[in-house]
Order: structure tokens, then sequence, then C-alpha cells
């Protein structure tokens, strides 16, 4: 078997009495699609934010490609090949929408202390960001300003600001938060153009999109594991029909 | 369309604009207007100028961490104070050489930032603004606390910072100096807000998170910035302290840096040029106020009501009672400022 | 070393913290339940001491003064809320600051129109203008003790206050968490108003107590009101608990730091150095403290729980 692209052990966070993430196992295989679901406040994006450092866990380990990223500052992980996207959308709306992900390539492309030249003409930069816009359907819009765009295609812009740092995995928080079905079939087109290209992980309330995507799935309910398998294992699992299932089915 | 042609409308370059007309005309009147007065034996508007000039360009200077940055510096006063003590204090010892000036003013203001930045940029929010307060009040304190350079009295500079070729005792010359300062500084600015720097800044001050999550160390970035833009201010200091030729801790107190912030705002902040209007029309304010509520007077009494015309008249004296209410009314009502204001009027126009 | 001398500057030391803390457990209050920064809050400081000097003088008593002069200066807290600062709250930070500068500007303006722009110096009565032998060879005036004594008992009245009646309940409950308090059914914009009244009310009572050693003067606030700053940056902005340690540390450092820092520098340092680095250092020690402070708690010593 290879090595895992991440691998968390015994990831502990807790917020006052609230314990968030509980003894937390996972793994993700290279190129693989791995899902985690779970109800409303089940701890997922505390999981995401954990993987990605804006939060520091109380205990455990996180392992990316082979190394102990635990304690590495949320920009260098970026640096190390992991991307990750909001739950709640972190666009920037004074910008246009080819500046946001130019900003995001640039973020990829070494250090930034370079203080003369326009980004504006530096084909390092923008040709790599209009590329990206292409992948999720968004290059008509390269020159709006994101403040005009609908909810949906700031969700794919949102998805383009990640694949531009060009990472090894991409952590997704719920791309489908909000989105009418219109909008989410077209988000499901995107992933899956990416699915077998990118290791990715993914946050997601949508169970049809989960099923369709996914190659394992974990299910997370008050910070904890209840369940891991294959999607069709997961399915058919009592214990997860009954926590989280049940009341959708 | 071709990747080059869609992404040139980023930068739209050609078309001037209404913006663009404000700003060549009132460079173009700041390049002739106080000489001309001055030619004309109307000297008193090329100090009014000098000193506009010199607080023109800290206002820009702060403008780079407070409009493109979001950096609220409450403590922009304090690099006015040093940069000027940079000069003031050499001078004392006779070390007249502007050579010794301006790089001691770089190197203090530049130390200054980097140490209290480092600190203050670990906060945020209301923190980093009562912070910045506090460390200019700090550099405020340490100053009255010095008598040997004057203490709360100040200090009078004999000789201006001395330069080869350039003889900035000669009032004109100074005034051209500090210009080509100003100019200077605009276009430093502006190279910096569209580089690769400018872009990390700027996303920074709309979403930190988001910047640290594709890859930049935001700190450094905002770090580097304020002291750029500390440097840039002391700058500016030092030539105030050479127009003046008298510092003192005064320059310094929080309430400067409180004008200075409104400068910025005034003007438009996160607008190249409009810090520079915000000067202008604060200092305006200040000097006109009183003859304006003066005028208003006047015109009353010219209507027949001679005593409110009097009462309005002896107001006069009260002005900044209208000074602050404008200042609310603008953070109330006009938050875009001048600048907010002109763009309005050109997308009207466009519509 | 002189215990008298000592002592004297202990009590200079306490006296400057309890001023302190009452301005700044109004600026955390202010801070903690609206999220609103008010640099006016000294003007409440300078309005205070205009109003009980013009109240002791034509009455010619000091504590009919001083217990007519609180309810006005409460009024005028709550006018200013009504008026202006209400309509900041949903505002920005930046807005907060920019528009209370404004508010500065105003009332340091009208304190001229109806006071004068010389200060009022406020004459004690003669049962206060006394002094106290409070240990063997330590003689204190006595006013010095009353306010003092006045703080700590505001401070103590306070700790009740937020910990022990409906109204602090609501306080603690609006500190931590502002959407709570809505849910509770309070009027909450009653809330406000009161909450800003009592921190005008609070930093009016400050200015009253000083009016009489330093008298009252325009821009009086302006500068005290950076070292309540610095105090709730140390103690953390939002705690009441927080605000009153800091006060007291800062207000003791800052006096005792100005009257030994010399003697200090001089055990280690030649006398010449030690003079003339010594009040650099002391004029800046209470900032050296914050930036200690900041080093290591970011978020001040007693930082809020939820936020
Ligand atoms: N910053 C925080 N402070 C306190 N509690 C938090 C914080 N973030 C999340 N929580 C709590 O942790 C739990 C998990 O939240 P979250 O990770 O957002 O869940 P999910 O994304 O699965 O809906 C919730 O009970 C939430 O209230
Ligand atoms: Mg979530």
């Amino acid at each position: 078997m290879t090595e895992p692209v991440l691998h968390v052990t015994n990831l502990r966070k807790s917020f006052g009495g609230v314990c968030a993430t509980d003894n937390v196992e996972l793994s993700v295989a290279p190129l693989q699609t791995h899902a985690v679901i779970g109800p409303n406040g089940a701890g997922k994006t505390t999981l995401i934010s954990q993987l990605s450092g804006d939060l520091t866990p109380d205990e455990g380990m996180i392992r990316f490609k082979g190394r102990d990223i635990t304690h590495v500052a949320p920009y260098r992980r970026s640096h190390l090949g992991l991307a990750r996207s909001f739950q709640i959308t972190s666009v920037f709306l004074d910008m246009t929408v080819l500046q946001n992900v130019a900003l995001a390539v640039q973020g990829h492309r070494g250090h930034s202390f370079r203080f003369w030249k326009p980004v504006s003409q530096d084909p390092e930069i923008v040709k790599p960001a209009f590329a990206t816009l292409e992948q999720v359907g968004l290059q008509d819009r390269a020159n709006d300003p994101a403040s005009d765009m609908s909810h949906g295609e700031r969700r794919q812009l949102e998805i383009a600001m990640a694949l531009a740092t060009e990472p090894d995995l991409l952590l997704l928080d719920e791309p489908m938060a909000g989105m009418g079905p219109e909008e989410s079939a077209t988000m499901v087109e995107t992933l899956k153009g990416l699915k077998g290209e990118k290791t990715m992980l993914l946050v997601e309330h949508d169970m049809d999109a989960v099923f369709a995507l996914a190659d394992q799935v974990t299910v997370l309910v008050y910070g904890r594991v209840i369940a891991s398998g294959a999607p069709q294992d997961i399915r058919s699992d009592e214990a997860v029909r009954r926590a989280y299932l049940g009341d959708e089915a | 369309m071709s990747v080059e042609a869609k992404t040139n409308r980023i930068l739209p370059i050609g078309a001037i604009g209404l913006r663009g007309w404000v700003m060549i005309a009132v460079l173009a009147f700041l390049a002739v207007g106080p000489y001309t007065a001055h030619v004309l034996g109307q000297g008193f508007y090329l100090d009014l100028a000098t000193r506009l000039v010199c607080l023109s360009i800290a206002a820009v200077s702060l403008n780079l961490i407070l409009g493109y940055g979001g950096m609220i510096s409450f403590g922009h006063a304090a690099y006015i104070g040093l940069g000027a003590y940079c000069v003031g204090i050499p001078a004392y010892y006779d070390y007249t050489s502007g050579f010794l000036h301006f790089p001691l003013t770089i190197v203090v203001c530049g130390l200054f930032a980097l140490i209290t930045g480092a600190l203050c940029l670990r906060t945020k929010g209301v923190y980093f603004i009562m912070i910045t307060m506090a460390f200019s009040q700090m550099v405020y304190f340490f100053f009255v606390s010095l008598d040997e350079y004057g203490a709360d009295d100040g200090l009078t500079i004999d000789y201006r910072s001395e330069f080869p070729v350039v003889d900035i005792e000669d009032g004109v010359t100074l005034y051209y100096v500090c210009f080509v300062s100003l100019l200077a500084a605009i276009y430093i600015v502006h190279r910096i807000v569209h580089s690769r720097f400018g872009m990390a800044i700027r996303g920074s001050r709309s979403n930190e998170q988001r910047m640290r999550a594709v890859g930049y160390n935001t700190y450094a970035y905002r770090l580097t910035c304020y002291v750029i833009s500390g440097v840039m201010c002391g700058y500016a200091g030092a030539l105030l302290g050479n127009y003046t030729n008298f510092i003192s801790p005064e320059m310094m107190d929080w309430t400067r840096s409180g004008e200075l912030m409104f400068m910025v705002i005034v003007g438009g902040s996160g607008s190249l040029f409009g810090p520079v209007l915000g000067a202008l029309a604060f200092l305006q304010l200040e000097d006109q106020l009183p003859h304006l509520i003066q005028l208003l007077g006047g015109a009353f009494g010219d209507l027949g009501f001679s005593e409110l015309g009097q009462g309005i008249k002896d107001f006069s004296k009260h002005w900044r009672l209208i000074f602050g209410l404008l200042l609310i009314l603008t953070v109330l009502f006009a938050r875009g400022g001048i600048d907010g204001i002109l763009k309005s009027i050109e997308r009207r126009r466009r519509d | 070393m002189d215990t008298a001398l000592l002592v004297t500057q202990l009590m200079n030391g306490l006296q400057l913290g309890v001023l302190l803390f009452l301005l700044a457990s109004g600026l955390t209050l202010v801070f903690g339940i609206m999220d609103f920064v008010n640099l006016a809050h000294g003007s409440f400081y300078m309005v205070g001491a205009f109003v009980s000097a013009s109240l002791v003088l034509a009455l010619d008593s000091f504590i009919l003064g001083v217990l007519l002069a609180v309810p006005i200066v409460v009024a005028v807290g709550v006018l200013t809320e009504v008026i202006a600062v209400r309509n900041l709250y949903p505002r920005n930070h930046l807005d907060h600051v920019l528009a209370t500068f404004g508010l500065i500007l105003i009332f340091d303006e009208l304190t001229h129109i109806i006071w004068s722009p010389e200060g009022i110096s406020v004459p004690l009565p003669h049962w206060l203008q006394g002094q106290v032998e409070l240990l063997p060879g330590v003689i204190l005036p006595s006013y010095r003790l009353v306010i003092v004594g006045a703080g700590l008992a505001i401070a103590c009245a306070l700790y009740y206050v937020v910990s022990h009646t409906r109204l602090g309940m609501l306080i603690r409950a609006g500190a931590s968490n502002r959407t709570m308090v809505g849910a509770l059914g309070i009027d909450i914009k009653t809330l406000f108003t009161l909450v800003f009244a009592i921190g005008a009310g609070l930093a009016g009572f400050a200015g009253m107590l000083i009016a009489p050693i330093t008298n009252a003067s325009i821009g009086m606030g302006n500068d005290i009101i950076i070292t309540a700053f610095v105090v709730i940056i140390v103690g953390g902005i939002g705690s009441m608990k927080g605000a009153f340690v800091a006060a007291i540390i800062i207000g003791l450092i800052d006096t005792l730091g100005r009257s030994y820092l010399d003697d200090f520098f001089k055990l280690f340092l030649g006398d010449e150095a030690a003079e003339t680095s010594a009040p650099a250092i002391s004029a800046m020690l209470i900032y050296i403290l914050m930036a200690m402070v900041l080093v290591f708690k970011p978020q001040g010593l007693f930082p809020p729980k939820v936020r």
C-alpha cells in the first residue's frame, strides 16, 4: 500500500467544555476523494481548520506527505501543497475575479517582497491565473468585480483560489453550501473534473454529491468518528443511519 | 480575446477621468501657484504650501498602511516628530549635513517602526489602534523628559540641513524639494500598491485568514509595509522640521495623529491622491473656517439682522465646534471622502 | 531609604491608580458591551471637573457640589449617547475613533464657551485641607486619602453591581455574548444608554476628585485617556478585574518610576548617566510594561473569556 497523503492520529480539540474534535483518526490515500460527513456542529469545520493550521489542536498529530505538520504555520502548509476552501465564502469582493485567482497564484510563487513591477503585467502570474479560471468555467467573468458574481459563481471562485496554489491535497469545506440544485450540479461537475487528478478531502452536506464523488467516507458525530469506509458500506451502516442519515432519508 | 487583451483591463490605461484631472490640476497648481504668490510678494502662501506638502507626504504614507493595508495606526505623528528631531538634535551639536540628517531619520524611524510594529501587529482591531496610540505617546513623553533638547518648550533649529548644490535655506528651494518629494512619494506608493507586495498587503486588509491559506506570511508583509510607511512619514517630518526651524513634542501629540488620520479619511482612504486632497481640505478648513463664519455673520448683518449677524461673527472664534461637527458628519455620511465623491460623479457621468 | 517618602509615593501611585481605574472601568464596560471605542471618554473627566468646580464655588459646599455634579455628568453622557454615539454602534472601529475624535473637539470648545479658556481652581473645605499622620513620621494630605478611599469604595460598589445585581448580570451577559442579552428580551437600547452613562459618570467622578489638586482645565482628559487605554490593554479589554489590577499596577509603576528610577539606576550606572537616563526611561516605563505584556499575553492579563 502506498503512503497516505494525509494521516491524522488522535486529533483532539475542545472549546471550553465542548469537545469539537474528539480523538479523530483519518487517512487519505493519494488521488482519492475522501468525504467527511456529519450533522451540523459535528466538528467538520474545526477538523478542516486544524488540518489547514488555522486552529492548533490540543492533542494529536497531523502528517502530510510523511511529514509532521501539526505545528507548521498555515502559510507554510500552503507552500507544502495543502489548500483549503472556506465554508463561508472568502473571496476578495473589492477585486476582480482574475485578481482573486492571481493573488492565490502569487501566494504560491515564492515570496512577495517585490515592490515595483505591476502584477497585472506579469505573465508569470496572470497566465496561470487565467488557466485556473478556465478549469472552473469562470473565464468569461475574469475582469468583472467579484462583488458582481452570484453566490454559485463565488463558490466556484473559492475553489479556483484553492486550485491556483497547485495543491497536492484539497480541503473543501462544504463547497455546495447555500447553493440551489442547478448551481450544485455545476459544482459537482467541476469536482468530478478534479477527481482522480487531485487528492481531496471533501466536507459536504449534500448526500447525493457525496455518494457521486467519494471513494471513502468518514462519518463524524459530536467530534467523534463513528464510521469510516466505502460509500456503499456507510450507506448500509446501521449506526450511521440512526445517528445521521435517518433524519435525511 | 487573448489573455493579454483581457488582462490589460485590470489597470485601465488611457482614460484619465475626473479624478485624474483633479489630481493633475492640483499638482499643476502646487507646481506654480505658491511660487507665483511668492514672486508677487505673498510669501505667506509659500509657507502654507510647504506645510501642506509636508503633511501631504505624511498623509500619503499613512494611507499606505491605513487605506491599502487596513492597519489603523493612531500614532503616525510620532514619526513626524522623530524625523524632525533627527534634524534638530544633530543640528544642536552643529552637525548640519543633510547626508547625516536624512539617513539618520530613515534608520531611526525604520527601527522604531520595526520594533513597535512587530509588537502592534501581534494584535488586531481595537488593540492595534490603542497600542499604536500608546507608543506614539511614549515617544511624546520621551522627548518631554529630555531637558537637554528643550523638553516641553521645544528646540530651535538654527541651520537647515545642508546639501551640496541645493540650498534649502532658501524658502523657494525648500518648497520645491518638498514638492518633488511629494511627487516621488505618490509615485512610490502607486508602484507599491500594484506590485506583488501591494497585492499581498491589500489582500491582507480584507481577509487575513484567506491570505494565509493561499501561502502568504501576512505578518511579515504587514510589518514591512508598516516600516515603509513609518520611514516615509519620518522623511516628511524631517522636511517639516527644516521648514519650521523649530521642533517640539507637541508635533507628535496623539491629537496630531488624529488629524493626520482625518486627512486620509476626508480625502478618501485607499485612493492614491485622496490623502493630498484631504490634507488640502483639512488645512484650508482650519485656516478659512473662522473667516467663513465671519462672512456668514456679515451677510446676515447686511440683510438687516444686525444682532444675529454680530452674534455669528462673535461665534467665529469658536470655529472648532463647527470643525468637530464637520468631522463627525464626514464619518457618518461621506465615508469615501472627497475621492469617493469624485468617483461617484465619474460613475454617474459614465452611465 | 526614606520610609516617609516611600509611603507618600505609594499613596500618590495609588491615587493615580484609582483615578485610572475610574476612567478605565467605563472604557472597558462600553467596549465590552457595545464594542465601541470612545476616544472622547476623557471629555467626561474634564466635564466632571468643570461642573463640580462651578457647583462647589456656587454652593460653597464641596460635598454638595460633587453630589450634584455626578447626575449632571451622567445626563451629559445620556445626551451624548442618544444624539451621537448610538448612531455609531453599527459602524466599524475606525469610524468610532474618528467620530469620537470629532466629539473631543466639540466638548473642548463647548467647555471653552460655557466656562472659560482658563482653568478653574476648586477650593477644598477646611476639614479636607489638613494632614493626617498615617504612621509615625508619615504625614499625608487628608484629601489624598479621601481620593484613594472614594476610588476604592467605587471599585467595591462596581464589583457588587456587576457580580450581584440584575443589571450586573446583563452586563456580564452582554460582555460575553451580545446576542444573548437581546434574546433575554431586554431593551438593549436602554441598556446601552445606561452603560454609557455609567461610564461617563465614573469618568466625571474621577475628574471631580482630581480638580481640587490640578484645577479643571480644557484638554485635561486628553492626556490621561491614553494612560487609561494602556490600562485596559494591559488588563485585557472588556475585563473589569483586569482594569482594576492594571490601573493600580500602572499608577504605582508610573509614580514610583519617576521618583526612584534614578536611585535604582545608580546601583549599576554612574551617577551622571543615571540622572540623565532615568527621566527618559521613567517616562516610558508604563509603555515598556505594556509592550512586555503584549509579548507574553497579547490579549492582556485577564482576557475576556469569549469574544
Ligand atoms: N471558535 C470557536 N469557539 C467556540 N466554539 C466553537 C468554535 N468553533 C466551533 N465551535 C463549536 O465546535 C462545534 C463544532 O463546530 P463546527 O466545526 O463548525 O461544526 P460543523 O462544521 O460540523 O458544522 C460546535 O459545537 C461549535 O459551536
Ligand atoms: Mg462547518
